[in-house]
């Protein structure tokens, strides 16, 4: 084996991948995040195909596309590996084991939050990724040439967001999203030894503010596509009314 | 067998430098033709094991202990002493020879004592660079304080742990050499016996502790570094473990015991809570120097509060009896460590201790605490009070401290030469197992200076001097002394098991230190050394009639090792009623009774009893011999110790 | 027989004690009753008479690891109650007394878990782990004598004090046996972090640090996660800033030493 090698499958190696890849990604969610945002704008999906077709065809972030599933990949592996190097460890278990007594339970239990959003993922990147990316969409269609060539993104979100279940897995993906970062976000820096008596309460407190932002914010959407608008993504009630032309055009 | 003590002529301060001129060296690629072994890896065995295998030696290195890093050098808190003169006051290697000459009332050897002192200050050079953390003032420069109530600062010390960090510099010596293949360490492994070839030590006998085999091992020179034997009085600020068993065995194999009454009792121990109590915890000394010690004036309100029906904070300042302050007005309550120890222990004979058993007094600190504020007596000692609070349960910022001696340490040990070698060529014997530095009592912050002075800068010259007069031939276990002795600890192991009797060794050992504390302890008179004896002689036969050991000799089998310990502190223990008896003085730590002067202090015999009492083993059960090796002191004044 | 407290009363406990024979037998956990036990005694010195009247049914006493009794040699190492040394901040199993338990209370008692711990016997496990740990570097290379005057190189005092705070570690296994992962990176990194604030542990800090995780690693302790249950309960209060502190001088080494291995 070479340096490199030995160095990123020794323990603190792995655990190095993990930090890097776990912060890189959570540059992704802010990414995301803002790119969504445009869900919430009452233009009938325009603005948000825009972003999404933006997002599918310009070569700049389909390179960067694969970082992420690098990152991603490497987040997942890596996460298995020493999952097992850890529990091989331990050996024999405790007939008693009150950990709850001096940890956090998110910090205990990464594996499982961790699994909880790959299994979103996975659904989450069937339903619009996979879709967007290779088929399966309807094109918006309408008057407006600047939009009607794109795929409509925004309605498969829209109506999907009104699956009682799949607003459910959303949510509950989320809320395992923002446990993941609580711990994550700050277990990242300690990781890349960037620990100080002066920075780590604000590291800290930025983590916390982070995860709680970026869950809510994701879990903000399903809930108020299902609880406020149509299946068309009208708001039930005073929608504006160039909602309702845009939405007539359909 | 005459005693030599192999001073080497010259004066004082010169002895040691032409020593090691003086002395054989081992040629470097012979070194790697000579096994030693090392038994215990404390400061004293740590050090020397790693420096004899820097050398180029060939080390064994033996404990009991699962890592050597447990040894009990690693609880001294208070610090280590060095005449570095750092402070600019006064302080100077002779000054610190004599200090301690005078500290241990002039029973110690003067050429020693006054080595110790030079190679003191290359002992805290050689940690620094180790690593070893001590404390720095704020220029980065080393911190020192005075400690023990020496007249300079010259202690170094790492917070209250400095015996931990200066063993974990000398364990992290020896582990490099292990590292390099240099140091063989064998951990859980207890040494049994010595071996003896053509009347030199040739090797030991060990059992391991994990499987109980027995195992012979050879080397062309033998170095116990096993600590002291306070032990022998079942309670003692000692470590559980420590024990005489390795001394022992050496002495009966000819090694002579040295000074064995020579026991040093600190003033300043957490006191005894009830029967179950396994061992006492020492508080600084340091304490003594905020804390004001008292007992109730009257014998009648020590018991109303014994009782509980007063409580301490309803004695009134008229009621209070500061004894230290009365009778010691100079030094008041930092008199020397025998002294402060006796007076708590006439008060508690008296009827006037505190706490439930009465045998305690109050080291008080709501004057300093209301002079200075709570937070700055934090400061000072806040780990301490932390510690005391978690031991009884009672916070010492609210009610006064009860404090009572304890053992703490032993002077005596084998007897050494100035090459600190034993009466048995090639068998030597460093740190607290000597008897050689501090006379009839220890200084404070010394013991961690010896240890290392002993393994560091003593140990690597001296017994290059005996390797280079031995043949450079390989040595194995096949003489049949190895086989005898390997016999003789199975059989004393199969025949412990054997007895199957109702008692167990904690029993007996309780059985034995009470006798001890009573009659051997703080004060000591004929007619109790006497009875001592005899109740000791009792106690040892039914030991070995009576003892109740379960198991097999081929396990992990702690009531086994624990009951070959008991085993020889029962010997040792009336060995040391005898040194006691034979000494008819008062010196130090021991004071007979019989003579103290009309204000009660120790009187010393200069004219009779300046000497070292060297004992001879006779034979199972016969009387030890006498040896008397003659002390002269030509640099130092003999004067009699003055509190008042 | 109370000391401090003459109103203390004494309890009676459930002790469910693990008991194997030796490494090689499987062993189970076993329970047994103590009776009039005092709260000022030690939780040590209530395994003394549990181990006393054992020994009085003339069965085989339970096998424990422990020396100094007062906290500092790092030689005792109970999991009880589902804690590292029991339930009290910052103290070790000497340490611990019985006033923080109650009558009538069941108590566990479980050796350290670890595959790098493998048990000696009923509650004794093997350390040695942590030796070679420290002898594969945990050391600086200097020999006896020749060394510069111990006030040649100034050592700041914060920085004296922060190496000091790591060099406090008891190398007990408490941090190991806590944490989920059986991680040993908290007791890595107080012997890494000390010698690598000093001016004299400077000359070998790259190879110190790769030498020592790798034995860490080989050792077969855990990787760490940063879950902190080690540091909270660390008997001497070993922070996890020195975890942070091996990471990066870790990163580093491997960074930029010439070691090609």
């Amino acid at each position: 084996m070479s340096w490199i090698t030995k160095t990123l499958t020794s323990s603190i190696g792995r655990k190095l991948i993990m930090s890097l890849t776990g912060l890189f990604l959570c540059t992704f969610l802010v990414v995301h995040l803002v790119g969504n945002l445009q869900l919430f704008k009452h233009d009938g999906g325009a603005a948000f195909n825009a972003y999404s077709h933006f997002m599918g065809t310009n070569p700049v972030i389909r390179t960067i596309e694969w970082g992420l599933v690098l990152g991603f990949g490497f987040h997942i592996y890596e996460a298995f590996a020493l999952t097992r190097r850890n529990k091989a460890a331990r050996g024999h278990g405790y007939a008693q084991w009150k950990a709850e007594q001096n940890s956090e339970w998110t910090s205990r239990n990464m594996g499982i939050l961790g699994s909880i959003i790959l299994i979103f993922l996975i659904v989450h990147l069937y339903n619009f990724f996979w879709r967007a990316r290779f088929g399966g969409l309807e094109k918006m269609g309408g008057d407006n040439p600047e939009y009607r060539d794109y795929d409509n993104l925004y309605m498969a979100v829209v109506s999907s967001f009104h699956i009682w279940w799949y607003v459910l897995l959303y949510v509950a993906a989320q809320i395992s999203l923002g446990y993941h970062l609580w711990h994550g976000f700050r277990s990242g820096f300690q990781t890349l030894g960037l620990n100080h008596r002066k920075y780590m309460p604000l590291i800290k407190y930025a983590g916390y503010v982070f995860a709680v932002v970026v869950s809510a914010g994701f879990a903000a959407m399903p809930l108020y596509f299902f609880l406020f608008t149509n299946d068309l993504g009208e708001l039930a009630l005073n929608a504006p009314t160039f909602v309702h032309t845009v939405a007539s055009a359909f | 067998m005459l005693l030599d003590s192999k001073i080497p002529e010259g004066p004082l301060a010169e002895k040691w430098d032409k020593h090691k001129f003086n002395v054989k060296l081992v040629n470097p690629a012979n070194k790697r033709k000579y096994d030693v072994i090392v038994v215990g890896t404390g400061l004293a065995g740590s050090s020397a094991a790693a420096s004899l295998a820097e050398l180029g030696y060939n080390v064994k290195a033996f404990t009991y202990h699962d890592s050597p890093r447990r040894a009990h050098s690693i609880a001294a808190q208070g610090g280590i002493n060095a005449a570095k003169n750092y402070q600019n006051d006064g302080d100077s290697v002779f000054r610190l020879f004599y200090d301690t000459i005078k500290g241990g009332d002039y029973r110690a050897r003067e050429a020693n004592v006054y080595r110790l002192a030079q190679v003191s200050v290359n002992i805290i050079d050689q940690c620094v660079a180790q690593g070893v953390p001590f404390a720095r003032e704020y220029g980065g420069l080393l911190a020192n304080r005075s400690f023990g109530g020496a007249q300079v600062s010259r202690t170094f010390y790492a917070r209250g742990q400095t015996g931990q960090q200066l063993l974990l510099g000398a364990y992290s010596a020896l582990s490099r050499q292990v590292a390099y293949g240099k140091v063989k360490l064998y951990t859980r492994s207890e040494m049994l016996d010595l071996v003896m070839v053509d009347g030199v030590a040739r090797g030991i006998v060990t059992r391991n502790v994990l499987t109980g085999e027995i195992e012979n091992h050879a080397a062309h020179a033998v170095v116990l570094a096993t600590g002291g034997y306070g032990n022998v009085f079942y309670l003692s600020t000692n470590a559980k473990l420590c024990n005489v068993t390795a001394a022992w065995r050496a002495h009966k194999k000819g090694a002579y015991f040295a000074n064995p009454c020579f026991t040093q009792i600190h003033p300043t121990c957490i006191p005894v809570s009830g029967d179950y109590q396994s061992k006492l915890t020492l508080m600084s000394e340091s304490l003594r120097n905020d804390g004001r010690v008292w007992v109730p004036k009257t014998v009648e309100m020590a018991q109303r509060l014994r009782k509980g029906e007063i409580r301490v904070q309803d004695i009134q300042e008229d009621d209070r009896d500061y004894f230290l302050e009365r009778k010691y007005p100079a030094f008041g309550n930092l008199v020397p460590r025998d002294v402060a120890s006796r007076n708590a222990k006439m008060m508690c004979d008296e009827g006037r201790g505190v706490g439930s058993t009465g045998l305690a007094v109050y080291l008080d600190f709501a004057e300093i605490i209301q002079r200075t504020g709570a937070e700055a007596v934090s400061q000072k000692y806040g780990n301490l009070f932390a510690m005391y609070e978690k031991i009884t349960g009672e916070d010492p910022y609210k009610l006064p401290m009860r404090i009572y001696p304890a053992v703490h340490y032993t002077m005596g040990g084998l007897w050494v030469d100035y090459n600190l070698q034993t009466t048995i060529p090639g068998l030597y014997a460093t740190g607290e197992c000597n008897f050689s530095d501090h006379g009839a009592n220890r200084l404070g912050a010394s013991a961690l200076m010896q240890g290392l002075a002993d393994g560091y800068f003593v140990i690597p010259y001296t017994i290059g001097d005996y390797l280079a007069q031995t043949a450079p031939k390989p040595v194995d276990t096949q003489h049949p002394a190895f086989a005898e002795a390997k016999a003789g600890v199975q059989a004393r192991t199969e025949q412990l098991l054997a007895i199957k009797g109702t008692r167990t060794p904690d029993q007996f050992h309780k059985a034995l230190g009470h006798i001890m504390w009573e009659y051997c302890g703080m004060a000591r008179n004929a007619e109790g050394l006497r009875h001592a004896k005899t109740e000791i002689q009792r106690l040892r036969k039914e030991f070995w009639s009576d003892v109740r050991v379960v198991g097999t000799g081929e396990e992990l089998n702690q009531t086994l090792e624990k009951a070959g310990r008991v085993a020889d502190f029962l010997e040792l223990g009336e060995l040391m009623v005898d040194d006691a008896l034979a000494r008819n003085e008062s010196c130090g730590g021991h004071f007979r009774e019989e003579y103290q002067t009309p204000e009660g202090e120790a009187l010393r015999d200069d004219e009779n009893f300046a000497y070292v009492a060297a004992w001879e083993y006779q034979g199972d059960n016969q009387p030890e011999k006498l040896n008397k090796e003659e002390l002269t002191f030509e640099n130092v004044k003999l004067t009699q110790r003055s509190y008042k | 027989m109370a000391g401090s407290n003459p109103n203390a009363k004494p309890m009676n406990l459930t002790l469910n004690v693990w008991r194997q024979p030796n490494r090689n037998t499987e062993g189970r956990i076993v329970e047994y009753k103590v009776k009039d036990i005092s709260p000022e005694m030690s939780f040590l010195e209530m395994l003394d008479v549990l181990n006393e009247d054992l020994l009085h049914a003339g069965e085989d006493p339970v096998a424990f690891d422990h020396d100094c009794r007062e906290g500092i040699c790092g030689s005792c190492d109970l999991f009880i109650n589902g804690r590292s040394h029991g339930p009290e901040k910052g103290t070790t199993t000497c340490q611990l007394h019985m006033r923080k338990f109650s009558d009538g209370d069941t108590i566990t008692i479980e050796p350290w878990r670890a595959n790098a711990f493998p048990v000696n016997k009923d509650l004794s496990v093997d350390r040695s782990a942590f030796d070679r740990i420290i002898q594969a570097g945990g050391y600086i290379s200097v020999n006896t004598g020749g060394v510069p005057d111990g006030n040649e190189i100034p050592v700041p005092k914060e920085i004296a004090d922060r190496a000091f705070e790591a060099a406090t570690c008891i190398a007990c296994g408490a941090c190991v046996a806590a944490c989920k992962n059986a991680s040993a990176m908290l007791f890595v990194s107080a012997k890494v972090s000390q010698l690598a604030l000093l001016p004299q542990g400077h000359a070998e800090r790259k190879t110190r640090v790769e030498n020592m995780v790798a034995q860490m690693d080989k050792e077969g302790f855990g990787a760490c996660t940063n879950i902190g249950s080690c540091a909270a309960e660390c008997p001497v209060g070993i922070s996890l800033e020195n975890i942070a502190m091996l990471n990066r001088e870790f990163i580093v080494a491997k960074a930029t030493s010439n070691n090609l291995a």
